[in-house]
């Protein structure tokens, strides 16, 4: 892709106008509303992306949810980049959701950057052509004569210089200059630099306000009990000991539930424990072991005649095949696990709500609550925070419609809803049980030619059809189905990938062994079938996918140990448009005994937006990756959860966390995704690792079961 | 109820309190100070680390009742300025992604940099088995080499 500037449509023209104080604000006039302007017509600041004061403060609003994924430090370098203004003394605003100024308030998909490089670019380098003009307009000079520099701009002959502040009254003035060029990146002077998180030193001094830490004048706490068991309601309620317990005020019944309220956290918690409750089963209620036969038994049928993607006949080219492939993995539900258990401040008052708190998706969330509590949407606000983990858990909106629903039963009381650990592991929503059957056909020139995904997932589909080595095999098929369920899923940290390519890339690796075939070079032939003959559509670039393979087997130093105790294995996976090789390398201990020592990662993602974030988040993903392939577990008996908190449902920890070496292919690329590619091949690349030191193929999670850890 | 005396960064608080409350809940819902955090209730993942003296104390199961006349002292209180060789290991080196437990983190290797400035590798894990699901292990072992390079 080309690199220049992207032409805006209507929805992105930018506006100006006079801050309150005094200064200069832009923003993008999104929805040409009139809610923008006061009474006689004048633009306030209530839509800006940036605001620029007298004094020459430069303040960047991040619009988006801010979940651990460093937007709220990438998204306003996008606009400083362009603005040139001194990074250090910036600083940036969190928005809270307003549909009518800001797009896309979501934090999903791994969506912030790549839906922003353009716009908010355009953004900065539009303010910075305005202050431009109006410093032209103040000397008498031609634009051509000045540039900026650190909040200043500057005359290129005699380096007399204006700040920014003593500017912004007069470019408040102009006309707002249209398709302004932006810089090419040969100029970045803060895109790929190593920029902390803007909240550093608000998180390590502890005054940085989580939800779980918003107080109000008068709120109350409340924790709500769900039933024990997916598949059951609520019989009868017996509240009189919890009523009796020390801080209680009220318990309510609402839905399947009960809400009791109270004057602090521990005090709800312990009422809780008071209440006395019947459940009734609403149907069989069913458990992992139930759902295992339930998906082994579908595998074992014929699949339906809705195959996702078709290429070729791959029952005749299974037929026909020399030798056949066949593997079954199994992935178990998975909890979220936000180390910041699910919370919301809600406060129901007679014609409207204020919702304050974690949420990754608040706008769907206004939509949700304005129809359950039937307010106008203009009268629900909600202000994110910034999360204590989303990982896909804060993009449902239960845990918000409970705040509201406490609060206005409760009769209109300010209230902050607090979950216990035990109710966020046990209360649902997990990372859907998979099965994942895959059959491959090699011919007799030991040449991979049909492949055959099929699988089933409880409650969610699990297929990704187009997902390589789809475009390298002549027959090729992918099946998908959903085996119905009451266990509430949701999409957990790069949904479907997070186990297709476990299963995928393990595949993989057993194919090439059997054909006596180096993983890396096999990967490579088959990228290189698609770069010169792709069969059907293909959504990833066969060059940049065998480039980050390339590379990490290079950085790895793959196949070149001298070290007959050290094992690597190989994994490459395309997501969120991003491209990621990995390698896995342990140590076979005297007794035979595996411990993961080292992870390498390659990764495209175009242009590499903050080095120190793109850095983290892989690293982050990776160690979380390993530790829930290892470790994680959360199954069910008769509907109900059997792990209830981290002392029965392991996380992993510093002492069993890999060393990870990050490299980046550079580019100049668009930015694409980065909080969740960098998981998907990290479980693979460890499980065939294990391969190669064992010749045990792991085909369920967690590794740890299978006793060849120390 | 009972009323309990407890100093909380060199501040004296008068609070009245189930006696079995624990220190955490004391923390955030009766003095107001929400930097520590809760995660689990159970003393499993650290996120409520405080120091009652020089000893790193999870405060999700510890009573108030308990604490006695030691001194309390919670991440607000590590520092006037954030300038606390382990906070600014923490920023110059970027630890924090969604930063939750960060507090209780910090808190657990500051006092383990007390007892023993100069922790080996085996020490640090031994020590730091406190959450973060957002995988930043590697990087606050690298803050703690630095701090303790520092101190």
């Amino acid at each position: 892709m080309k690199e220049g500037i992207k032409k805006l449509n209507r929805r992105d023209f930018i506006r100006v106008g006079a801050l309150a104080g005094g200064g200069l604000f832009l923003g993008f006039n999104s929805l040409l509303s009139c809610s923008d302007e006061d009474k006689s017509g004048k633009l306030v600041d209530l839509n800006a992306f940036i605001k620029i004061d007298t004094s020459g403060q430069v303040i960047i609003i991040n619009p988006n949810p801010e979940i651990g994924q460093g937007v709220k430090t990438a998204l306003p370098m996008l606009v400083a980049e362009e603005l040139d203004v001194d990074w250090t003394t910036i600083k940036v605003e969190q928005a809270g959701l307003d549909t009518q100024k800001y797009k896309r308030q979501v934090a999903g998909g791994s969506g912030s950057v790549r839906e922003s490089w353009d716009s908010f670019r355009q953004i900065g380098a539009t303010a910075r052509a305005m202050l431009i003009s109006a410093a032209a307009t103040k000397w008498a000079l031609k634009e051509e004569m000045l540039t900026t520099k650190d909040g200043m701009v500057v005359n290129k002959q005699n380096g007399e210089k204006i700040p920014y502040g003593k500017l912004v009254e007069l470019a408040a003035t102009l006309e707002v200059p249209q398709n302004v060029v932006i810089k090419s990146p040969e100029s970045f002077k803060l895109i790929g630099k190593r920029i902390a998180n803007v909240d550093n030193e608000a998180i390590i001094t502890g005054r940085y306000r989580y939800g779980i830490d918003t107080k109000r004048e008068g709120m109350r706490y409340a924790t709500v009990i769900r039933p024990p068991a997916f598949g059951q309601v609520l019989k009868s309620l017996d509240d009189g000991e919890a009523l009796k317990s020390k801080g209680i005020e009220q318990v309510l019944r609402f839905d399947n539930k009960i809400a009791i309220i109270g004057l602090s956290t521990w005090e709800v918690f312990q009422g809780a424990k008071k209440i006395k409750a019947e459940w009734a089963d609403e149907g069989i209620l069913e458990g992992t072991m139930d759902y295992r036969e339930k998906l082994k038994m579908a595998l074992s049928k014929s699949p339906k005649e809705d195959s996702k993607r078709k290429d070729g006949n791959v029952i005749a080219a299974l037929s026909a095949a020399s030798k056949i492939v066949e593997l079954t993995f199994e992935a178990p539900f998975l909890a979220h696990n936000t180390m910041e258990p699910m919370n919301f401040f809600a406060h129901v008052k007679k014609n409207g709500v204020e919702l304050h708190g974690p949420i990754q998706t608040p706008e769907r969330t206004r939509t949700r609550i304005a129809e359950l509590l039937k307010f106008p949407e203009e009268n629900v606000s909600v202000m994110m925070t910034r999360m204590g983990g989303g990982f896909g858990r804060r993009l449902m909106s239960d845990f918000v419609e409970d705040a509201a629903w406490v609060s206005k039963l409760g009769g209109e009381i300010p209230v902050n809803v607090i979950w216990s650990r035990e109710s966020d592991m046990t209360g649902g929503f997990y990372r859907p049980m998979y099965s994942y059957k895959y059959t491959a056909g090699v011919d007799a020139n030991n040449k991979l030619v049909a492949w055959h995904h099929r699988s089933i997932g409880v409650g969610a589909g699990a297929a990704s059809a187009d997902s390589f080595p789809a475009g390298a095999i002549p027959h090729y098929q992918v099946d998908s189905d959903i085996y119905p369920s009451p266990v509430p899923t949701a999409p957990w940290r790069g949904p479907t990938h997070n186990f297709l390519a476990f299963s995928e890339q393990s595949f993989i690796d057993e194919i090439a062994h059997q054909t006596n075939k180096d993983p890396v070079r096999f990967r490579l032939e088959l990228l290189e079938q698609v770069r010169t003959n792709a069969v059907g559509k293909i959504k990833y670039d066969p060059l940049r996918f065998a480039a980050v393979i390339q590379k990490a087997a290079e950085v790895s130093g793959w196949g070149k140990s001298k070290d007959h105790n050290i094992f690597q294995g190989f994994a490459a996976h395309f997501s969120f448009e991003t491209y990621v090789a990995e390698v896995a390398e342990l140590v076979k201990q005297a007794d035979g005994k595996l411990k993961l020592k080292k992870i390498y990662c390659v990764a495209d993602c175009g242009t590499v937006v903050n080095l120190s974030g793109a850095e983290t988040q892989l690293e982050g993903a990776i160690i979380d990756g390993i530790g829930h392939a290892m470790y994680a577990e959360l199954s069910l008996t008769k509907g109900k959860p059997d792990q209830s908190n981290f002392n029965n449902y392991r996380m992993i920890r510093m002492a069993e966390s890999p060393e990870v070496e990050v490299h980046f292919i550079r580019s100049n690329e668009r930015p694409t995704g980065l909080g969740e590619p960098g998981l998907p091949p990290a479980a693979p690349a460890l499980a065939n690792a294990v391969f190669a030191a064992t010749g045990i193929r792991l085909k369920t999670q967690p590794f740890v079961k299978s006793g060849l850890f120390i | 109820m009972a009323a309990f005396n407890i100093i909380i960064n060199g501040k004296k608080h008068q609070v009245d309190a189930d006696p079995q409350m624990p220190l955490l809940w004391v923390i955030r819902d009766i003095v107001g100070l929400t930097g520590t955090k809760y995660g689990c209730g159970i003393a499993q993942c650290g996120a409520c680390t405080v120091h009652i003296g020089d000893l790193a104390v999870r405060s999700c199961m510890f009573p108030v009742q308990s604490v006695g006349d030691d001194p309390i002292t919670t991440i607000e209180g590590l520092s006037e300025k954030g300038d606390h060789p382990v906070q600014k290991a923490w920023k110059e080196i970027d630890v924090p992604q969604c930063g939750y437990c960060q507090s209780g983190q910090i808190m657990t290797a500051v006092a383990l940099l007390k007892k023993n400035p100069n922790p080996t590798e085996e020490e640090i894990h031994r020590t730091m088995t406190n959450i973060c699901r957002c995988g930043t292990y590697n990087r606050i072992k690298k803050a703690i080499k630095q701090a303790s390079q520092q101190s």
